[in-house]
């Protein structure tokens, strides 16, 4: 019998497809997103809107709480890590939690390694803004990949682009012949092994979420459409008016992508979303995105 | 052969995939109008408590009774298709007879791989993926237990429903796929 292996991890994420993952800092807010029909859901302290505003080192969270979380809901339970802080990871693992997310939205340990993730029983996934960044998460033992976005933004911009540049990459992969493959693993930075794997396989050896800054069912359905397998909402629905009408609307909008008439009956009167950031006016340094590429 | 696998959430694709390396016709459900034709029905792994609640919401366990399509569940689906889930009132189909525990191996540290023995599908051990698998933890008298892992049922059928609560679909083994094609033929 053998656990902890890489099909079993990367399992548990394909097992997420198509769904809906909710960040939420309390068991009332968890058994929300559960009864809205979320896949799982992360727990946080505060929800990176949240993190933003207050400043300050944000870390993982007091293991009482996800604690709290894990046994109000019966859906898979992930958590947050900085980047590079295996200590924070291995607690985690610990606790039980199903997923563990080294995060960008938290204030990274190590500016320059990520987690060496093969070394963990439990999965871990990762943000990428391209396709490298994307292979080297996975190279590091990352069984489930998500755009970075730009988290708390409630504005979907980041996301778009992200997953534009990652899918971008892979079409650009697959249409090259074999011996260029190894000069452009050496430009995307990433493993060779991987390049090929993915260029073969015409997509990610495994699941990419989009994530950061989804605020609407609209906004679910577009991020499908570009070719993410699932969705993450962080702030955008319990920084809504109406949380439990948004979630349930978020969830049936990714299920529902390519049903526009759909689309438009959930979209009605769920609250107004989150009010969002022009990231275009952000200082370069309150980017998250740009923390462990 | 039209088979349908249940679209609403879960591995969808990867079910798909193995249905048509048999050279089935595959559509991906997600409405109630597209039960009508269907042979049989997978219903994939994903979490069954949102694909549950998505059933209901489009009318398919209505669509599902109509026109009553052979169905193979796994691991979630497994959970769809039981008469009882032990201490959870949450939506099932209430086609198989048998009580199902969620999440009973643990969380997913506690998630395994193993060779199971599948006599009807001959000599070749079939790789079981369990992820937070539900445990089963009575059958009835009219349904047959295909695998057993450890002295608990993993693939059991009983009539037009075959459940497995491992992952299939995740091993490139097709031939409990094939199984159920020929369950569907008959």
């Amino acid at each position: 019998m053998d656990t902890g292996t890489v099909k079993l991890k990367r399992g548990l994420a394909q097992m997420l497809k198509g769904g809906v993952i909710m960040d939420v800092t309390n068991a009332e807010q968890a058994v929300i997103a559960e009864e809205a029909g979320a896949v799982a859901v992360m727990a946080l302290e505060r929800v990176p809107a949240d993190i933003r505003a207050a400043g300050g080192v944000a870390r993982m969270a007091d293991p009482g709480k996800i604690k709290e979380i894990m046994e109000a809901v019966t859906i898979p339970v992930m958590a947050k890590v900085r980047i590079g802080h295996f200590a924070e990871a291995q607690i985690l693992e610990s606790l039980g939690v199903d997923f563990i997310d080294e995060s960008e939205v938290l204030t990274p340990a190590d500016e320059e390694n990520h987690i060496d993730k093969h070394k963990f029983k439990v999965p871990f996934v990762c943000g990428a803004r391209s396709l490298g960044e994307a292979l080297r998460r996975i190279g590091e033992g990352a069984a489930m990949i998500r755009t970075k976005g730009e988290a708390g933004s409630g504005n979907v911009v980041e996301a778009v682009r992200h997953m534009r540049k990652v899918m971008g990459g892979i079409k650009k992969i697959q249409g090259m012949p074999e011996e260029e493959l190894m000069s452009e693993a050496k430009r995307l930075g990433a493993p060779y092994e991987l390049v090929r794997e993915t260029a073969k396989l015409g997509k990610l050896p495994v699941v990419n979420f989009a994530a950061g800054g989804i605020a609407t069912p609209a906004d679910a359905s577009l991020m499908m459409q570009l070719g993410a397998d699932g969705i993450f909402v962080g702030s955008g629905i319990f920084k809504a008016e109406d949380p439990p009408e948004r979630a349930k609307a978020i969830v049936q909008a990714t299920t529902h992508y390519d049903d526009p008439e759909l689309l438009a009956e959930v979209s009605k009167g769920i609250g107004k979303a989150m009010r969002g950031l022009d990231v275009r006016s952000m200082k370069p340094e309150e980017l998250l995105q740009t923390r462990g590429v | 052969m039209l088979i349908g696998v249940l679209g609403l959430q879960g591995d969808v694709a990867e079910h798909a995939s193995a249905l048509q390396k048999l050279h089935a016709d595959v559509r991906i459900v997600k409405k109630a109008s597209q039960v009508r034709g269907l042979r049989g029905l997978i219903i994939p792994g994903g979490e069954s408590t949102t694909i549950g609640k998505l059933m209901v919401k489009y009318g398919l366990p209505e669509a599902i009774e109509e026109h009553k399509p052979a169905i193979y569940g796994t691991c979630a689906g497994t959970i769809l298709l039981a008469k009882e889930i032990v201490g959870s009132e949450q939506f099932s189909l209430n086609l198989l007879d048998i009580a199902v525990e969620r999440n009973a191996y643990g969380r997913q540290r506690e998630s395994f791989e193993a060779d199971i023995s599948i006599p009807a599908l001959g000599d070749k051990p079939f790789r079981g993926v369990f992820i937070r698998a539900p445990v089963i933890k009575r059958v009835g008298k009219n349904v047959e237990v295909l695998a057993e892992h450890e002295g608990r049922p993993v693939l059991v059928k009983q009539d037009k429903y075959l459940a497995s609560t491992f992952h299939p679909e995740l091993t490139g083994d097709i031939r409990i796929h094939e199984y159920f094609i020929s369950m569907c033929q008959g």
